[in-house]
């Protein structure tokens, strides 16, 4: 999992999943169409026109796949819709100094990269050029910067071996039947409380 | 063993399977369900043909885009409509127990896991609601988790999970008058900030969280959430045994006697390590209120706004100043006699018996200010039928209020009850993030005393004046 791109700035602390995707979205039954619906309060006015001063309506915007948000990114609602519009506008990676916990699970689930820097590394990716680009490297856990400075971020090792040899959780735990089994069949205690 | 805290103790006894270069396997005791985070989950099942494996463990109710109207009348929003009908779907197709729009045991998630007795010390309960830490009151480990866990846990009763630290929220002392569970937690989140608790698990401790009601319990543990943690636990003791006993789902007899004499192992061993800890003197706390564009961002009623200017890390500052745009408020300035325009009573947060009677205790043969909308929404059917016993509805109706059916209602403004842009509420909910509460509306968090103090007045009050 290698990728060039241009870097979206949105240099604000503490963005909540209802900003990512606000509520009145959710009541889909589908994981599809959230890509307009991305950051929507923010991107679009009154009259759903897009806002010419929000950066994911400028030509920057377009084509990238690295957003660089300030820190806590994605705390708040456990929206898995949150990712799934980042991805589906074509996201591969929110960049930040750190990342609310259920945010950054649920990236991991959906190929998201939630890449966490220090704040100086951060401070410099914010001074980049506009049309300057940057090269994110799964396997080798690095963000590559246009002067050539390689910078090492830390993953969940088996978020990362899945990411890379495509398995699937689901049916890794799937894998695990008889250790369940027998986890019920000794359990001390009241499982069945409400059989 | 070395001494373990409650949180390691949870951890412990719900080890599956472990396997170097991959997280925990965890078994989970109980899975709530909700009409907006499951659909994709049960999609996902679907395509896979799997079944749900443990449907006995598993308890659905629909809340969050569900009206707070008359349940016998159609939901209007079509849309909405369709999700609370594919829950019903998904919930007979896979035979899990729902507790729907027009059953006496529907409810917020959160206030009726609890209520039935569903939710039980030692547990590990889930949900697809980040609110979910709400059932730590009880002693359980409980933390939200996104729709692809949902699948998991549906499929396999497991979820992969890495420790979190742990982290001991040491509140001592005895609360003054006016000051509640809710200044509490919004004390605790203004001091360590929403980011505060990331990667962690509140264990709340000391003399004053001892001295909480159940319920006041609920309330605290609720907003951890907001501190950053993933989850939020009181240790057992027999306030909590108290609560239980007796309700629809809990042990009876002998089960009850074992069921008690476990529970009683849970609390923390004398001498166990955290990796943090904060301390809270409660008899320092006065009313707490939220000012700006999240649950951090609050103060005691009495204080000042913070002003931008004053505020040296850059990114931080603008925080500040971008909430305090959205807000309209100017820093430097007292946020008491701001004017409001409506007042939310409700929210897993504060929607339970005592909160309604902490509210209505106050409103008790007053008028609410003609010009402020008040909303008064229980947590479940159960909730509303208490309080119609013991004649509430009549307290707030003659206060001028507009007494709701069950749900999330305002706290997330998915079922059409919502702030206009530009309005200012009093809300005893749990976000204030931009638009949380309708488009463009601005969200006061706090207490549901200080909640129906600015519904008598109209503008932001310190309910010590009035009590
Ligand atoms: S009341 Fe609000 S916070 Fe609680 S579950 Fe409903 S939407 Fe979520």
């Amino acid at each position: 999992m290698t990728f060039r791109s241009r870097l979206v700035p949105l240099p604000i602390n503490n963005i909540d999943t209802d900003q990512i995707i606000p509520a009145r979205f959710l009541k889909t039954i589908s994981k599809q169409g959230l890509d307009r619906q991305l950051f929507y309060d923010w991107r679009y006015d009154a009259q759903g026109q897009p806002k010419p001063d929000f950066i994911l309506n400028q030509p920057r915007a377009q084509g990238a796949h690295v957003l660089l948000a300030g820190d806590n990114f994605g705390c708040g609602s456990s929206r898995e819709h949150a990712p799934w519009a980042l991805t589906q506008f074509g996201f591969r990676a929110v960049i930040s100094t750190s990342f609310a916990d259920i945010f950054k699970q649920n990236s991991l689930k959906n190929a998201l990269l939630p890449i966490v820097v220090p704040p100086e590394v951060h401070g410099a990716l914010l001074q980049l050029e506009p049309d300057a680009a940057i090269t994110v490297d799964l396997a080798t856990q690095s963000v590559t910067l246009p002067d050539g400075r390689q910078v090492e971020f830390p993953i969940d090792p088996f978020s990362k071996h899945c990411l890379l040899e495509g398995v699937d959780e689901l049916g890794y735990i799937l894998k695990n039947e008889s250790a369940i089994a027998a986890y019920e069949a000794h359990r001390v205690g009241s499982v069945n409380t409400l059989a | 063993m070395p001494p373990r805290t409650i949180i390691e103790k949870l951890w412990d006894a719900h080890v599956v399977h472990e396997q170097s270069g991959a997280p925990t396997l965890l078994y989970i005791d109980l899975h709530l369900v909700h009409e907006v985070t499951s659909p994709q989950a049960f999609q996902g099942l679907r395509d896979r043909g799997l079944k749900v494996r443990r449907p006995d463990l598993t308890i659905a109710t629909a809340d969050h885009s569900t009206p707070t109207t008359d349940p016998a009348l159609p939901i209007v929003d079509e849309i909405a409509a369709k999700q609370v009908a594919q829950l019903l779907t998904n919930c007979r197709d896979f035979g899990i127990q729902c507790y729907g729009r027009g059953s006496q045991r529907q409810g917020i998630v959160h206030v009726i896991g609890p209520e039935l007795g569903l939710t039980q010390p030692g547990m590990t309960v889930v949900c697809g609601d980040s609110h979910t830490a709400t059932h730590g009151a009880l002693g359980a480990l409980a933390f939200g988790i996104g729709t692809s866990e949902v699948e998991h846990v549906l499929a396999t009763q497991c979820l992969l999970q890495r420790k979190s630290r742990t982290f001991q929220v040491q509140v001592d002392g005895a609360l003054r008058p006016g000051v509640t569970a809710k200044d509490i937690i919004l004390a605790l989140i203004a001091q360590i900030g929403i980011g505060g608790g990331t990667a962690s698990i509140f264990e709340y401790r000391g003399s004053a969280i001892r001295a909480l009601s159940m319920e006041q319990r609920m309330t605290v543990c609720n907003m951890s959430i907001e501190g950053g943690a993933r989850a939020g636990m009181v240790a057992p003791d027999d306030t909590t045994f108290e609560y239980i006993a007796g309700r629809p789902f809990a042990p009876q007899g002998a089960a009850w006697d074992a069921a008690v004499a476990r529970w009683k192992q849970l609390p923390s061993d004398e001498g166990a390590a955290y990796d943090r800890t904060v301390t809270i003197d409660a008899n320092q706390l006065e009313p707490m209120i939220t000012y700006g564009t999240n649950p951090g961002m609050g103060m005691p009623i009495t204080a000042s706004l913070p002003e931008p200017a004053l505020v040296a890390d850059p990114l931080h500052r603008d925080s500040i100043a971008k909430a305090l745009r959205y807000m309209d408020l100017e820093g430097g300035k007292p946020l008491l006699g701001h004017p409001v325009n409506v007042v939310f009573i409700g929210s897993c947060t504060n929607s339970r018996i005592s909160d309604l009677r902490s509210a209505a205790s106050l409103l008790k043969g007053r008028k609410v200010n003609p010009g402020v909308r008040v909303m008064v929404v229980p947590g479940s059917q159960q909730v509303k039928r208490q309080a119609e016993a013991e004649g509430l509805p009549e307290i707030f109706r003659a206060a001028g209020c507009d007494w709701r059916e069950p749900g999330c209602s305002m706290c997330i403004a998915m079922n059409g009850d919502q702030l206009q842009p530009g309005e200012y509420s009093v809300s005893t909910s749990n976000r204030n993030f931009e638009g949380r509460q309708g488009k463009g509306g601005r969200t006061f968090l706090a207490s549901p005393l200080t909640a129906a103090a600015a519904a008598l007045t109209g503008v932001v009050t310190d309910v010590r004046t009035l009590l």
